[in-house]
């Protein structure tokens, strides 16, 4: 087991190596001289020389990458050229309001997405099984950007219930915040709930069917019981390490619901780097994303391991 | 009315938010903008929604009014020297800064040297002929140029006119940004990277009495369709920006006002004429002729109509017809179909092709379909090259385009308009236009001040470029604002950007 | 082996009534998009003036857009790029995904550690920017959004490829065509790869759900379809700007989306469980 879990942490220094260099890699691709494009409308000549040199574009690229990695080890992840402003604050301001807008939407997407699996196996071939099957993969065939300005039609502008767009701090404002947060966390998910529902619905599935649940039904126990005391909690473990690694993916920021709904977290603000030319803040937001995505998958496939004492052999 | 049990569990929520919202809009300004400011340096700054923020946060010399006139802001008069190399300015006396330091003349000279010195900054050019600045004497203060500059003035009316407090900037270096200390009517308070940028009342204001909010925030929202329903949730009291086809509606609708300003810009049409080999390569950028049938199977009232809903000024040149420098010997032509098919025939091509490239902003593909559509009446064979807007700049600076849909936010000064795209080798100058004789007109238009002279030479360039029509200008669009009908005070001045003045919120 | 496994998932495939119904909804879309030509009231890119954002009506059955065009024609037409941005992208993912995971799979050792650790480091980045910065590479239109998509996509199948080889190389039946002396390169081809067809099968059929959305998240940033060719993502990209005025020209394109992928997935699903072996 700790032979293991050293392998794998050592594993991960250079995967983040690679990530850095396929980040890095990917800027470098991107038509434009980025120089011209942050020199702004009047596209001054000493402007564009001014950053030019700012940004190093004249040197070959192993250098640039060189100037980058070298901050990125001391803890300078540069500063956005647009604005000025750190990359390093940047992230840290934006993380909160990534890391909640995950939280939320996680949250939906169990509540709609567990029931649904149950309701889906435990009645299979039934009517209840092909419309849970139906509602939970609803959220998952609409295109998230479309669904959120169908929500922001409906629900901000005709019904005046909950805000358009943008961010309250929770710590300002704590309804406001939820209020908010609702329709961005309601469409990111639904697309996850469809995938949740799946795993449950396979692993109750499973689980349904093992020794241990005919044991359980053996006993006496009603239905009821056997379903969620059960047999959900055997059919727990792949669903939870799944809901870790979507949480991962939800942290790199949901680029197009963010976008919609205006909420200022990664996804934003990664988006309107790349189109800007960026790179610092593509690069560095990319870079404490993708670690934290590795960082998750490391702790998932350890819980994974944990719960499941036939694979520490 | 039908029971909406939904309602009832939502109104204390409601409530809440309603209270937050009623406490804070009597004296807080929310205005949407259409992108998230770039950095917040006078010298430094790049964009046009950055000029958006100055306009509450850093006071100029001068500043403009409806009528493109100049009026005086942190500079009281002004006075040319006989020879015009010369700028006296008198400044506004009892001035500070929002950390309490004074705005005398030597500020003055401070900051017009760091416009022209700091490395990196954007008002190099816009300064160009400014060679000393002299302090005269507490109050006053002596520009002196290289050559007569007639633009002049109107740069100050901009950013390279803008103040900043000369010791926040050389205690903050190139860093000022993150922390602009100037004199306008807000200091700032927070920035919130594409969230909120959060200016409170400067209580030393020297112009106090017109300020009616103790807060102004600024919120980017870069979909017009949200920034609309942020106004009419009640989340924002203004918008910059509008989309051309909800003015409609919103008009209807008693609760909101809405202002409608020709720009000083334009939208136009940009052909490669001379800019690379590309120029040579295909039959618009070869022949004049050909551009002149072009110009002669467009509609402009229709494309104005299909891809602006009508908000928007037709036009031929880099002003608009009302302008007081446009020039009227120089027309606007009407469509005229048979005379394109004629000029195709006399330039021996019957079924021009060439390629129109734009970037992904909704109305720039919107006109390129049109324009595709309205042009083959006349044989053109237009095909649309859709690139996004960092890729379009890159393309057109080398050169490697035929024909590109471009937009210019537009200058106070004509010259704003016209030098940096008709002169020889200049930085916009992407249809590679090149005339001695222009350059020669241009140069002289920059030193003549006398506006009667100064037109005379205006006449004579538009008749010169118009000719060869490297840029084929369509129309000037309507700045479109949105914003609560007890806002009252708001004065629609041709460079879109909102001044918070005298602004106030009936209750 | 293969064969009877084929004919037990169909007949498991046609007790799910959902399954069916996707599969019939997606053969319907499939002989929308050929047809096109055909069945298309009226030419997708023919503006007229006097007919902007004109509400559904006996001429337009869906109403017209912001430019005149016929909104259901440009629905018909716009088959064909949404179904070939899910098709395609996920060929395209599974012509690079499985052989690089059969390879890793397979060999084993320092090989599969480095096409692991690169895997994992493309998975490690926001699928939707990696679509993002190709498509903006390669310049906005359907082919480049494809491909862009297509290899953004490839690393999952990496991974699953390579997991399933892993699970089925250790099996008695590759054991002994090993011992008969068979090379590694027909073991591979002949005796493993058939085998892990099944799950590479379903997750290809849901990944299509998955490609066609982000097709339609590509031009609506405007890097995929380019006018006046009509895409669902695109239409929508337009539409959203005359939500209020014209909810009709966002409706029809947005309704297609939902069904298609709807029923891409409903049969992907179904054909998972029918395939799966542990389901009775």
């Amino acid at each position: 087991m700790t032979s293991y879990l050293v392998k794998r942490l050592l594993s991960v220094l250079p995967t983040l190596l690679l990530v850095s260099m396929l980040i890095f890699g990917l800027q470098q691709l991107l038509p434009g001289d980025p120089a011209k494009i942050l020199a702004g409308e009047e596209q001054d000549p000493n402007v564009v020389a001014y950053l030019t040199a700012k940004l190093h574009l004249d040197e070959p690229l192993p250098v640039r990458y060189g100037y980058w990695i070298a901050g990125v080890v001391q803890g300078d992840l540069g500063e956005s050229v647009r604005t000025q402003l750190p990359v390093l604050s940047l992230i840290l301001q934006k993380l909160p309001v990534t890391a909640e807008l995950a939280f939320l939407a996680m949250c939906v997407a169990v509540l709609i997405g567990i029931p649904a699996g149950i309701a889906s196996a435990v009645g299979r071939g039934t009517v209840w099984d092909y419309a849970a099957n139906v509602f939970a993969l609803w959220g998952l065939s609409t295109p998230n950007f479309w669904l959120g300005i169908l929500m922001i039609m409906l629900f901000s502008v005709h019904l005046g219930w909950l805000p358009a767009s943008g961010f309250v701090s929770p710590t300002e404002d704590l309804l406001g915040n939820l209020a908010s947060m609702a329709m961005p966390a309601f469409v990111l998910g639904n697309a996850i709930a469809a995938v949740l529902m799946r795993h449950t619905r396979s692993a109750m599935l499973q689980v349904m069917q093992s020794d241990y649940v005919r044991t359980a039904r053996a006993k006496g126990l009603d239905e009821r019981t056997v379903i969620l005391k059960h047999a959900l909690r055997n059919a727990l473990t792949p669903i939870i390490t799944l809901g870790a690694l979507e949480f991962g993916t939800l942290l790199s920021g949901a680029v197009l619901t963010e976008q919609v709904f205006t909420i200022p977290g990664f996804g934003k603000l990664i988006l309107d780097a790349v189109f800007n030319r960026d790179y610092a803040v593509v690069q560095g937001v990319v870079l404490f994303t993708a670690t934290t995505y590795i960082m998750l998958n490391l702790m998932a496939d350890m819980a994974y391991f944990w719960v499941n004492p036939r694979l520490r052999r | 009315m039908t029971f909406k049990p939904q309602k009832y569990l939502l109104l204390p929520l409601a409530l809440f938010m309603a209270l937050g919202q009623g406490v804070a809009s009597a004296q807080t300004l929310r205005i949407g903008l259409a992108e998230d400011p770039d950095v917040l340096d006078p010298t430094l700054a790049r964009s046009f929604v950055g000029r958006v923020v100055f306009a509450s946060l850093c006071d100029k010399l001068f500043d403009i009014d409806e009528k493109l006139n100049i009026l005086p802001q942190l500079a009281s008069s002004y006075e040319w020297s006989a020879d015009s190399k010369a700028l006296t300015l008198k400044i506004r006396q009892g001035v500070t800064f929002h950390d309490g330091e004074k705005l005398d003349a030597a500020a003055v000279k401070f900051n017009i040297e760091r416009h022209k010195n700091l490395p990196g900054s954007n008002r190099r050019g816009e300064l160009a002929p400014v060679t000393t600045v002299d302090v005269i004497d507490a109050n006053t203060v002596r520009l002196n140029l290289s050559a007569p500059f007639a633009p002049l003035l109107a740069q100050l009316t901009d950013r390279a006119g803008m103040m900043v407090s000369p010791k926040a900037a050389q205690a903050a270096g190139d860093k000022f940004g993150s922390n602009p200390v100037c004199s306008g009517p807000f200091k700032f308070a927070e920035r919130v990277a594409q969230d909120r940028i959060v200016l409170e009342k400067f209580a030393n204001y020297w112009n106090k009495d017109a300020i009616h909010f103790d807060k102004v925030i600024y919120t980017p929202i870069p979909d017009a369709t949200v920034r609309l329903a942020n106004l009419k949730s009640g989340q924002l009291d203004f918008i910059e920006r509008m989309a051309s086809n909800d003015v409609e509606n919103l008009m209807k609708d008693k609760k909101y006002k809405v202002s409608r300003i020709t720009e000083i810009g334009y939208q136009g049409i940009t052909i490669n004429v001379g800019k690379s080999e590309q120029a040579k390569k295909n039959p618009l950028g070869r022949d004049a002729k050909v551009r002149e049938a072009f110009e002669l199977s467009l509609d402009r009232q229709g494309l104005a109509q299909v891809v602006m809903d009508n908000e928007a000024l037709i036009g031929n040149q880099w002003v608009a017809p009302t302008n007081t420098y446009y020039a009227k010997n120089v027309p606007m032509p009407k469509r005229d179909i048979e005379k394109a098919k004629a000029l195709l025939k006399e330039a021996g091509v019957v079924k021009p092709s060439f390629t129109l490239m734009t970037t992904t902003a909704s109305d720039a593909q919107r006109l390129a379909v049109v324009i595709q559509a309205m042009t083959r009446d006349a044989g053109f064979d237009v095909k649309i090259q859709t690139t996004e807007f960092a890729t379009s700049l890159n393309m057109a600076d080398k050169g490697d385009f035929e024909a590109y849909v471009l937009a210019w936010s537009g200058r106070p000064d004509p010259d704003g308009n016209m030098f940096s795209f008709h002169g020889c080798k200049q930085p916009l100058n992407y249809a590679g236009y090149c005339s001695a004789e222009t350059d020669a007109l241009l140069n002289q238009s920059r030193a003549e001040r006398d506006p009667v002279k100064r037109k005379k030479i205006m006449e004579q360039i538009s008749a010169q470029v118009l000719k060869d029509r490297p840029v084929i200008y369509l129309y000037h669009r309507n700045w479109l604002w949105a914003y609560n009908g007890k806002l009252a005070g708001v004065r629609n001045i041709p460079d879109g950007l909102l001044r918070v003045t005298g602004l106030k919120m009936a209750p | 082996m293969s064969q009877s496994l084929s004919y037990t998932a169909w007949l498991r495939l046609r007790r799910r009534p959902s399954a069916l119904i996707g599969l019939a909804v997606v053969i319907g879309f499939i002989l929308l998009a050929i047809l096109a030509p055909y069945i298309s009231p009226q030419d997708p890119i023919a503006t007229s003036w006097g007919a902007i954002r004109k509400a559904p009506s006996a001429a337009h059955w869906f109403g017209t857009d912001e430019i005149g065009r016929d909104v259901l024609s440009r629905v018909i037409w716009g088959t064909q790029a949404s179904l070939m941005a899910g098709v395609i992208s996920v060929s395209i993912s599974l012509l690079i995904g499985v052989p690089i995971g059969l390879l890793a799979g397979f060999v084993g050792g320092t090989v599969d550690a480095i096409i692991s650790r690169i895997t994992d480091a493309f998975l490690a980045c926001p699928f939707l920017i990696l679509a993002i910065a190709l498509a903006a590479f390669l310049g906005p239109s359907l082919t480049n959004a494809m491909v862009a998509i297509g290899i953004s996509a490839a690393p999952i199948f990496v991974r699953l490829t390579r997991g399933q080889v892993i699970q089925i190389k250790v099996e008695d039946f590759v054991e002994a065509a090993r011992s008969v002396g068979n090379p590694p390169w027909r073991i591979a081809l002949v005796h493993i790869l058939p085998n892990i067809l099944p799950p590479l099968l379903v997750q290809a059929t849901l990944a299509i759900a998955a490609a066609v959305i982000a097709e339609a998240s590509l031009s609506f940033l405007g890097l995929g379809q380019q006018p006046p060719a009509p895409s669902w993502g695109s239409m929508l990209n337009t539409a959203k700007n005359f939500i209020e005025q014209a909810p009709w020209m966002a409706i029809w394109p947005g309704l297609s989306i939902f069904l298609l992928v709807l029923s891409f997935n409903l049969f992907g699903d179904g054909l998972r469980d029918a395939l799966d072996p542990r389901q009775r």
